[in-house]
């Protein structure tokens, strides 16, 4: 019952307005089902032994809250943790990994943090907006230093928690402004983007993106549901290395998708989680993004340094907003601050100064793009490995080589709910449930055992 | 629809420009300036200002006795131990285990049966702001119906936070301005109208911005009350240690509620005991009937800062937790936040001294009488923007004095300013 309840809240938008009543009728229902009182009954006090006579004391407001499902995405980590076998194996949470399986702290953050060590730098309070340091770096890297847009001050950049957080301050905006505009995600998305919209109140439909008859892009299904949508709407898109399917479109259908948009007049809102991960090259990987803005068009972008810096639990990422003019960047920066000062009054300080020092120091810049190229390399070879002993495992000649077409830390493998469900069962292969694997988790060496659950479950297993 | 109205005009004006097909009208035309906040706003202006008498007693940072920021000892060796020794992984979205776990025992106390009992869901947090968020959007999704009792004054971002989660503020009486201390009958009255089971916002200790805080008799009467009414008590804790010198003694408060069974919520920020203020790390925790209803509760919070943040920053939980998991450090600790509390308690009884003897008509009490960072000066905003103007003197203008920007080396000329504007009032 409950349960059902919060699942609905996942699937469509409207029915989290109705969650609310539901909610409240439950937690009269589970009060009088449940306890013989509601809340503002007496019940006898916890003895703590020094007084006998009944206290008058309340009894919990939140009496009929149930338990939340596990998160889908995190909940796999959770539940591998939990996990007891030693042939385990965790594909769930996009965290890179090496060779040996182990987390991986850049050297240059290494190196960025004995700086700041040494400096001894002080912990006050960033400003609303985050270190202006940082905000310069992070647009400079989006765009390119040289863009004009940003020597033209066009750009309004506030310093986020991370991808997740830059996306929830822009979703905030996007409520506060353009309130009744709706944002269109791909299907399949990162299960994160419903909760975010959700949650900041704004309305999305999705348009159509994987296409599991060639396990690639379904561009003429997302070029109509783009077309489809109101004028004016919000079209989110990955910049690269697209999660959770690793298909992302080629030059030329980002162009046609450019087209579109400015025809139909929606605004573009482009996720820039793995800028560096997808190609190996962070100016190639930010090419969609700067297509668009050479149009002279108006963007939203949020950016992530978890993955390409490693710096997953510092919670570093920025939220760009591009306007027309210099005019517009300031207004909306403050508005940008407006929203901040509510959810958590200033960002984090430590993650920032490791990205400001690690790309505004030309040594550690050009480190990192090693590091980096090094990072999607592994990538790129365990694709390549994972691919072969497919291709040699399985007789029946069935092409596997989308895994290899894919792109960025993820592979959307074409198993199902269910599948995804037996091959952690059987297997002790940890992925979510959609079917996508995160290949930052895969060893070389574990290749040939992850090759042997796949074939197994995708024949085998309803 | 009138937002269809006004794209489709956008649009025509879009099609129509004479900048070419590729238009550079912009979306955000109907975006306003924001106004400044409030508080952080004064740091920028004084930031701004070159004069070199200067003195920013806006923003409640803990300075030394020469301006500087402090960055405790505790902490830097915290973080020598911490540096090249942990990765960055995401910690889950209730974040840092332990950190939460020490932070439990700050507020509820180290032998606390509700911790024994398993009884408190309970997040990291970022920082007060984020626990107080996390607590308006919690507040809203459960008792979607309920509104907020905020005191007057309070800390501005209070309202900024149940806005933007859309609870329905209302305000109770706190300060009494004649006296500049507590208007605890009007506050009582408060209490007793309000609707039974309402919820309520009380600062644990070292009010923000006034600095007054109820004795502890006054708590007891506030904690019976409740209990009588039913209402449910939510603690803003900013300061433990900071007000007293003692994080025991500070969480009196919130101990009297606990005694008389009050299954309350809190909100706990490390950024000025441990001056972690840009890390941002603090703690939210609710009581609740038992285990399972705890696990529950701590499941939608997490559900709640998924989408907001999906998991905590790590970098300073690991300090805290570091910090208090380590009985010499957190001895040192304890030392540090005592040195802090004492240097502001100087810093009152120097201010009201030179006040006193510059001859001032009004009356000073209430510089000692107020507790913690804040002073609440009781000056009007049009004398505070004369102290700006004429002295360069940066404070809010509800006449807020942070005493942690007061040194030995600007008291005197804050005194003499202060009084050259209030002596004709």
């Amino acid at each position: 019952m409950a349960s059902t309840m919060f699942s609905l809240a996942f699937a469509t938008p409207s029915a989290s307005f109705s969650l609310q009543h539901n909610l409240k009728s439950k937690l009269k229902l589970g009060t009088s089902s449940q306890r013989a009182f509601s809340g503002k009954d007496f019940v006898k006090a916890k003895s703590n032994g020094r007084t006998a006579m009944t206290v008058a004391v309340n009894v919990s407001q939140f009496e009929g809250i149930t338990m939340a499902p596990p998160d889908p995405i995190l909940g796999v980590s959770e539940a591998f943790k939990a996990d007891t076998n030693e042939l385990k194996l965790n594909l769930g949470v996009g965290a890179y990994r090496t060779e040996d399986l182990q987390p991986y702290v850049l050297n240059v953050v290494k190196k960025a943090e004995n700086l700041m060590l040494e400096r001894g730098e002080n912990k006050e309070y960033l400003p609303i907006e985050g270190l202006s340091a940082f905000n310069k770096v992070t647009s400079e890297l989006l765009f390119g230093a040289d863009n004009p847009v940003l020597q033209q001050q066009r750009v309004a950049t506030i310093q986020g928690l991370s991808g997740t957080g830059s996306l929830r301050i822009a979703a905030a905006l996007i409520e506060r402004y353009f309130p009744g505009s709706k944002v269109l995600i791909s299907s399949p998305t990162w299960g994160n983007h419903k909760n975010i919209f959700n949650d900041a109140r704004v309305p999305w439909s999705e348009y159509q993106y994987y296409d599991p008859r060639t396990v690639g892009l379904d561009f003429a299904g997302m070029i109509d549901d783009i077309k489809a949508a109101p004028e004016g709407s919000f079209i989110l898109l990955h910049g690269c290395a697209h999660n959770p399917t690793g298909i992302d479109p080629t030059p030329e259908q980002w162009e046609k998708i450019a087209d579109l948009i400015q025809e139909k007049n929606h605004i573009p809102f482009f996720d820039v989680a793995y800028q560096g991960f997808a190609s190996g090259s962070l100016d190639q990987d930010a090419s969609s993004v700067r297509l668009f803005a050479a149009r002279g068009m108006e963007l939203l972008v949020a950016q992530s340094y978890s993955k390409n810096l490693g710096l997953y639990g510092e919670r570093i990422g920025a939220i760009n907003v591009l306007c027309s003019s210099a005019d517009a960047a300031t207004r909306v920066k403050s508005q940008l601050k407006r929203l901040a000062r509510p959810m958590y009054s200033n960002p984090p300080i430590h993650g920032a100064r490791i990205v400001a020092n690690v790309i505004g120091i030309p040594e550690l810049f050009s480190e990192w793009k090693k590091e980096m190229e090094m990072m999607a390399g592994r990538i790129k070879s365990v694709r390549q490995k994972l691919y072969d002993s497919l291709s040699v495992k399985d007789k029946s000649g069935k092409d596997w080589s989308f895994i290899l077409k894919q792109i960025g830390m993820f592979s959307f493998t074409g198993l199902s709910k269910a599948q995804s469900e037996s091959i952690t069962n059987k297997w002790h292969v940890y992925m979510t449930k959609d079917g996508r694997i995160s290949l930052a988790g895969l060893s070389a060496a574990k290749c040939e055992y992850l090759a042997d659950a796949i074939i197994d479950t995708y024949y085998n297993a309803s | 629809m009138a937002i269809r109205a006004a794209i489709s005009d956008r649009c025509s004006k879009l099609s129509s420009s004479s900048l070419g097909a590729r238009s550079l009208s912009s979306w955000w035309g109907n975006v306003e300036p924001a106004p400044k906040d409030p508080i952080l706003g004064v740091t920028e202006a004084f930031l701004a200002d070159p004069s070199p008498d200067k003195v920013n007693v806006g923003v409640g940072a803990y300075r030394d006795n020469s301006g500087k920021p402090v960055v405790l000892e505790c902490v830097r060796e915290a973080e020598r131990r911490i540096a090249g020794s942990f990765n960055m992984e995401y910690l889950p979205m209730g974040g840092s285990v332990k950190m939460i776990e020490e932070s439990l025992k700050l507020a509820y106390g180290e032998n606390s049966d509700l911790i024994k009992d398993k009884r408190i869901a309970a997040i990291q947090a970022l920082s007060g702001t984020g626990a107080c968020r996390i607590f308006a959007d919690f507040q809203k999704r459960f008792c979607p119906d309920s509104q907020i009792y905020i005191p007057v004054p309070t800390w501005s971002n209070h309202h900024n936070i149940w806005r933007d989660a859309h609870v329905p503020q209302k305000t109770y009486h706190y300060y009494h301005p004649e006296s500049k201390g507590l208007d605890f009958a009007a506050m009582m009255d408060d209490i007793k109208n309000a609707p039974k089971g309402s919820f309520f916002l009380l600062h644990a200790c070292a009010h923000n911005p006034t600095g007054v805080d109820p004795t502890e008799e006054q708590w007891r009467e506030i904690s019976h009350q409740f209990k009588v009414m039913g209402h449910f008590a939510f603690f803003d804790m900013a300061y433990q240690g900071f007000a007293s010198g003692n994080p025991e003694k500070d969480a009196t408060a919130i101990r009297i509620f606990l005694e008389d069974g009050h299954p309350i919520g809190c909100a706990q920020s490390y950024a000025k005991n441990m001056g972690l203020y840009g890390q941002r790390v603090g703690c939210l925790s609710i009581v609740c009937e038992d285990e399972k209803q705890a696990v529950a509760v701590k499941s939608q919070l997490q559900q709640l800062a998924r989408p907001m943040y999906s998991n905590p920053p790590v970098h300073g939980a690991l300090v805290v937790s570091t910090i208090l998991g380590d009985p010499n450090l957190k001895n040192q600790w304890l030392g540090e936040v005592k040195g802090m509390a004492d240097r502001i308690i100087g810093m009152r009884t120097a201010l009201r001294e030179n006040l006193e003897k510059l001859g001032s008509p009004l009356s000073w009490e209430h510089i000692t009488n107020q507790i913690g960072m804040f002073c609440y000066s009781g000056m009007t905003p049009e004398q505070v923007d004369r102290l700006t103007k004429e002295y360069h003197i940066y404070m809010t203008r509800n006449g807020r004095i942070s005493m942690a920007g007061v040194t030995t080396g600007n008291v005197s000329y804050l005194a003499n300013a202060i009084h050259e504007v209030t002596k004709s009032a």
